[in-house]
């Protein structure tokens, strides 16, 4: 009807924030000419506008799977319905915004596709972790599947890498219940399953030690199972060198969680409806990475005009 | 009871199909018509069992592992879905036998890991479909054997023996006397003038070695050095603050900073408070070191171990208060945080070197040395492993392609 | 003999981790010392728990500065172990997960720890942006490659670098933003990252053989070689 009609309440803000942020940095920069540099508090509070606007006023963009994100999601989606997958938290609670969403993002996946998953965690903080995305997705969203039958949860084990040295061959010898202390004898799930070479795919989520990286040296490389990983974005460029032949997809932070999380909607459209806190958060993280790239010109600006003052 | 001319029927239509299915196999379309032509009163046709069925002893183990492989059932190979999966099942000297695995159609392989020395193994596989199921041949019995060296790893032996070797070599040459040239590191180089900077200012030190246990080797790493610096603490009079986040790191480093002051003669300047142990919390651990710079303000910062996310978190907090920063670590991720906010940095192998370098000890320097050796074989092997792959993927020489494979089998890890 | 059994003991574990990789009969022996390591080191969080908690008592016993911080420490410490240890408000009883929902452990977890560790992590955002802004200056070439790269990984990380590029037909694909920071990071970032991590696993070879031949011996409170 009438077209300003049409403007809400979220673009306001969305204007607003832009206008606030691109203001401030115009302003600096002028300061910056002048050769005077930015204070430390000041660099905090854009980077604080930068990422609180964007969450009260969500910006949104569409995502395009890179390779390393694409490989993950063909190989879910190529393994036939019934596969087993073995899915380790191994993140805690500081991670948790960066690589949840991803895990949360699997699970729906793996179990829409039929496959059989069972949950593990090398981090003591990823069993109560897990605990929460079992809650979201699995009891909330798929509440037909049977707990012993279609997943199983195995938790938490302490040793790090020396769990998975000794889970290559023989699971039961470092999970002999799950966490309810149900004999894994005893679940349907874990028929024929010896170790982590009887599992079709694992998938780890996590960043740090122990994570994708003991996986692959631990399991993957020596049981020759295939290993894809979701890991916070800092860690993501030191898998590269074992991608594609030793971890065959990376979701790395943010950016790899969202392309995901869209891909997932376009071909699973029932999920168009279910949180996408990758995709939410890529706002903040795009207005984010703009703010501190302004940041590194104005410095650079402060640098070179001070440089010319220098006396020769 | 059913009646005789129903089963008759029922045979002769199962043989029928049959025939049928045999003669049409070769062409999947003409399966499919055969399919179609099935009356629905035919009696279900079992599935063809899985052919071949080996089990073989795995090589180079402690006798604890049997390989098996077999053909699929051929109706798994021609039609999806008509084999639903395969069951294993074991017999063990001649006892009942017991199931083992259950596994997905198409499955052709699987490795039996709980079988012992001295015993017999004998195997056959159910194949299963909704109509029924077949059972394949049993193998002969099987006995392991127990090998004592793997070869599949001789060449990882090898190269182990190698660079070990020429560690040790050097180390032998140096306590000879020989003079080894080790390059100057910075780093290194100014931990005397940062402590002598925290002594003039009259503020502390903060040691971090790391949020890692003692099985790290970069926490042994930083601890090493935290004896060489604690020496200068000592002699110096300079106050050491050392908040960790494991209770092991907590009693070794304690002992090393003892031993230090008692080296300089002054055990009595020495107290167990310089060590506390905060939380094995990551973040946790980063708030309390935090909170301890802002509130203690110390001249000199060395962050010497593993570290992850909490690198720049430290080393910012620790540039806000204006403390020279020496930082070291083997986690490539965290070099350009360090990088970025430290004074100096120790890149990857120089933390391990800084001991040795900061003690100047022959035998110490000589294990550095031997260190080159190593690099050498591998840029070596880099070169010729790169100049195969190209000159075989670029023109196809036979020779090349043969050596990339070598290299390849060689380098693998996965055995 | 104090110094002598630790250096007898390193040695001898050390020697048979390496030996257990090539002789099989003795693969299970360097699995089971990996455990030993595990059992010692939950041992270690008895020392690491009384430690703390041997502090924080003093301090509040003495009435030392700031000895309320103490106080909340100790109280945190004891209910989160007690919450933990007898599993409290847990639906399932002591058989069940340590985590199961509704559990006092668990919601200590989700409503306190979580968004406290999630905090700290966030606040690395401001952290990067200042270090980025003294860091990333163009001071001399290399710097100036550094500074390039720094730009195109940002970039391509966002939607705004695709945005920006779409214009780049596909026959110069290489050249819109994502594919180059998919370049920078597969090509120089990987060569980098492979040529440090040989680095580091040969100065991890020294390191270790000179703690196993005991040449090393700083960690044990010994400064002589």
């Amino acid at each position: 009807m009438f077209g300003i009609m049409a403007i809400s309440f979220s673009d306001i803000g969305v204007a607003l924030t832009l206008a606030a942020i691109g203001g401030g940095l115009v302003w600096l920069t002028i300061r910056s000419v002048k050769g005077r540099e930015v204070p430390r508090r000041l660099i905090f509070a854009f980077v604080f506008v930068a990422v609180s606007l964007p969450v009260l006023f969500p910006i949104t963009f569409k995502e395009r799977m890179t390779p390393t994100v694409k490989a993950v999601f063909d190989k879910i989606e190529s393994l036939p319905p019934g596969s087993r997958v073995l899915m380790s938290f191994d993140f805690d609670p500081a991670m948790a915004p960066e690589v949840q969403p991803m895990a949360d993002a699997y699970m729906r996946h793996c179990l829409s596709k039929g496959h059989r998953v069972v949950f593990m965690s090398l981090w003591a903080t990823g069993q109560a972790l897990m605990t929460t995305s079992l809650d979201r997705v699995v009891r909330r969203e798929f509440s037909q599947k049977v707990n012993g039958v279609d997943y199983a949860v195995i938790g938490y084990k302490a040793g790090n890498e020396g769990v998975l040295n000794v889970i290559v061959t023989d699971i039961r010898k470092m999970f002999p219940t799950d966490v309810n202390t149900v004999p894994l004898d005893s679940l349907p799930i874990f028929d024929g399953v010896r170790s982590c070479k009887d599992f079709d795919l694992v998938l780890t989520t996590g960043g740090g030690y122990p994570g994708a990286k003991e996986w692959v040296l631990f399991v993957g490389d020596p049981g020759n199972v295939p290993i894809a990983s979701g890991v916070a974005a800092v860690t993501a460029p030191l898998l590269y060198p074992y991608y594609p032949r030793q971890i065959l997809g990376i979701l790395g932070g943010i950016k790899g969680a969202a392309e995901y999380e869209h891909e997932l909607v376009n071909r699973y459209p029932q999920f168009a409806d279910t949180p996408a806190p990758g995709l939410r958060m890529m706002g903040p993280q795009t207005l984010a990475h703009l703010v501190i790239m302004a940041f590194i010109i104005i410095g650079n600006i402060t640098y070179f005009r001070s440089r010319k003052k220098e006396p020769v | 009871m059913r009646p005789l001319t129903s089963i008759s029927r029922s045979y002769v239509c199962s043989l029928c199909c049959l025939l049928l299915t045999l003669v049409l196999i070769p062409s999947s379309n003409n399966i499919a018509f055969a399919q179609a032509d099935i009356p629905d009163t035919a009696a279900p046709i079992l599935p063809a069992p899985a052919t071949s069925l080996v089990a073989s002893d795995h090589k180079y183990d402690d006798g604890d592992h049997i390989d098996l492989s077999w053909v699929p059932s051929i109706d798994d190979q021609v039609m999806k879905g008509t084999v639903t999966g395969y069951r294993l099942y074991r017999i063990t000297d001649d006892s009942t036998p017991v199931k083992l695995a259950e596994f997905a159609a198409g499955t052709n392989r699987y490795q039996d890991n709980a079988v012992r020395l001295g015993r017999a193994y004998v195997y056959y596989l159910e194949t299963i479909a909704p109509t029924g199921t077949a059972l394949s041949v049993r193998t002969a019995p099987l006995r392991t054997e127990r090998e004592w060296i793997n070869f599949d790893r001789k060449y990882l032996f090898l190269i182990a023996f190698i660079i070990a070797g020429s560690v040790i070599y050097f180390i032998e040459t140096a306590r000879r006397g020989k003079k080894l040239f080790i390059r100057k590191i910075a780093g290194l180089e100014a931990v005397d003038e940062a402590i002598g900077r925290a002594t003039e200012m009259g503020r502390p030190i903060l040691f971090i070695p790391g949020i890692q246990d003692m099985d790290n080797v970069q926490t042994v790493a930083g601890i090493t050095i935290l004896g060489r610096v604690a020496r200068v603490v000592a002699d110096y009079d300079t106050k050491i603050n050392m908040p960790v986040s494991r209770s092991l790191v907590m009693t070794a480093a304690r002992e090393t900073i003892k031993t230090a002051y008692m080296a300089a003669g002054r055990p009595d300047a020495y107290n167990d408070d310089m060590v506390r142990y905060v939380t094995d919390e990551q973040f946790g651990y980063v708030a309390a070191v935090d909170g301890i710079m802002v509130r203690e303000k110390p001249a000199t910062c060395f962050y010497l171990g593993a570290f992850f996310a909490e690198s720049l978190i430290i080393a910012e907090t620790g540039n806000s208060v204006g403390a020279i920063q020496i930082a070291g670590t083997a986690m490539p991720a965290q070099l350009p945080f360090f990088v970025a906010a430290c004074d100096f940095t120790l890149i990857g192998e120089e933390l391990f070197a800084a001991s040795a370098y900061l003690s100047g000890e022959p035998k110490q320097l000589g294990s550095l040395k031997g260190q080159d050796i190593g690099k050498g074989l591998a840029l070596l092997m880099i070169l010729i492993g790169t100049l195969a792959a190209t000159l075989s993927a670029a023109y196809d020489i036979e020779f090349m392609t043969n050596l990339l494979n070598t290299l390849t089998s060689v380098f693998q890890t996965n055995r | 003999m104090k110094r002598t059994v630790p250096l007898f003991i390193t040695f001898f574990v050390g020697t048979l981790l390496i030996v257990s990789v090539f002789l099989p009969p003795v693969q299970s022996m360097g699995e089971n010392f990996t455990l030993f390591f595990d059992i010692i080191a939950v041992f270690a969080f008895f020392l690491g728990g009384g430690n703390l908690v041997r502090i924080h008592l003093d301090k509040v016993s003495r009435r030392k500065k700031d000895w309320g911080y103490s106080l909340v420490t100790l109280f945190g410490f004891f209910l989160v172990l007690a919450s933990g240890l007898f599993k409290i408000g847990n639906a399932g009883g002591i058989a069940a997960s340590v985590t199961a929902s509704g559990s006092w452990f668990q919601t200590i977890f989700e409503r306190v720890m979580n968004p406290l560790s999630s905090t700290m992590y966030a606040l690395l955002a401001f952290y990067v942006a200042s270090a980025s802004y003294r860091a990333f200056r163009a001071k001399n070439r290399e710097a100036t490659i550094l500074l390039i790269a720094a730009f195109v990984i940002l970039l391509g990380r966002t939607p705004f670098g695709t945005m920006i590029t779409a214009w780049i037909p596909d026959s110069l694909s290489a050249l819109q933003v994502p594919n180059m920071a998919i370049w920078i990071m597969s090509s120089p970032n990987l060569a980098g990252q492979r040529a440090i991590m040989i680095g580091i696993g040969l100065g991890v070879v020294s390191m270790s053989l000179r703690v196993l031949l005991g040449i090393e011996r700083t960690y044990l409170g010994e400064d002589k070689g």
